[in-house]
């Protein structure tokens, strides 16, 4: 399954990229987290970590499917 | 626009134009501001990232529930992207009402969901040389647990 994957503020510096394309058999997105967590050292995941797909908030159980853009936002801090 | 994101300073007057009703006796403005210090350290100055087709959206979502549940008449919050200098207004948000009551509330819980839910990340660059990302890890768990926070930042 070919997945997008993007990265924002904090995660970015850690990752060192904005975005990727990855292949893999992942069932969630917290799973996919964990995967790409092994590839970068420096990824840590974080218990107020966010995670939209598609452009859609969404949950860290969510299966992902075929294309899924998924976006991992490290902890918000507006206002 | 109920939500929006805005790279240039904020027009407070014309946004509590956009709320402007006769039907309305009570009208609450929250205004935030980058202040020159934050859990210990010296702020010079302050840069927030946003990722706004989602932020725009979910924005919008806090907005209609704002007025939904306290039965406000109009709302509104224009948050800012970009570098920001001190005093710098960061967020601005206006609620417009019959009585104020409701729309001290509905602006309470506006800022409140825009802290924890919107993906906007601030990063702090202190008087010494160094800059973070601000966590507020702690925040979105007070908020979970109670539905309020229980600091100021």
């Amino acid at each position: 399954m070919k997945i997008k994957v993007r990265y924002f503020a904090l995660f970015r510096e850690q990752t060192g990229c904005a975005s990727e394309y990855i292949d893999c058999s992942v069932d969630t997105a917290a799973q996919l987290f964990q995967l790409m967590a092994k590839k970068h050292a420096r990824l840590k995941t974080e218990a107020a970590a966010l995670v939209a797909i598609n452009d859609e908030m969404t949950g860290w159980e969510t299966p992902l499917t075929e294309g899924d853009e998924v976006l991992f936002f490290p902890p918000v801090a507006g206002g | 626009m109920k939500f929006s994101v805005s790279d240039t300073p904020i027009d407070v007057t014309a946004a509590k134009k956009a709320v402007a009703d006769n039907g309305c006796g009570a009208l609450v403005v929250f205004e935030g501001w980058i202040r020159d210090h934050n859990e210990g350290q010296e702020v010079e100055r302050l840069e927030y990232e946003v990722y706004r087709p989602v932020a725009e959206k979910e924005g919008a979502r806090i907005i209609d529930e704002a007025i939904e549940r306290f039965g406000v008449s109009h709302a509104l919050c224009i948050h800012r992207e970009g570098l920001l200098e001190l005093g710098d207004i960061a967020v601005v948000v206006c609620v417009s009402s019959a009585h104020r009551g409701e729309a001290f509330d509905a602006c309470r819980y506006i800022i409140d969901q825009t802290k924890t839910r919107l993906p906007i990340w601030k990063k702090e660059h202190y008087v010494s040389g160094v800059s973070e990302w601000v966590n507020c890890e702690h925040c979105a768990a007070a908020v979970h647990a109670t539905g309020e926070h229980e600091h100021e930042h």
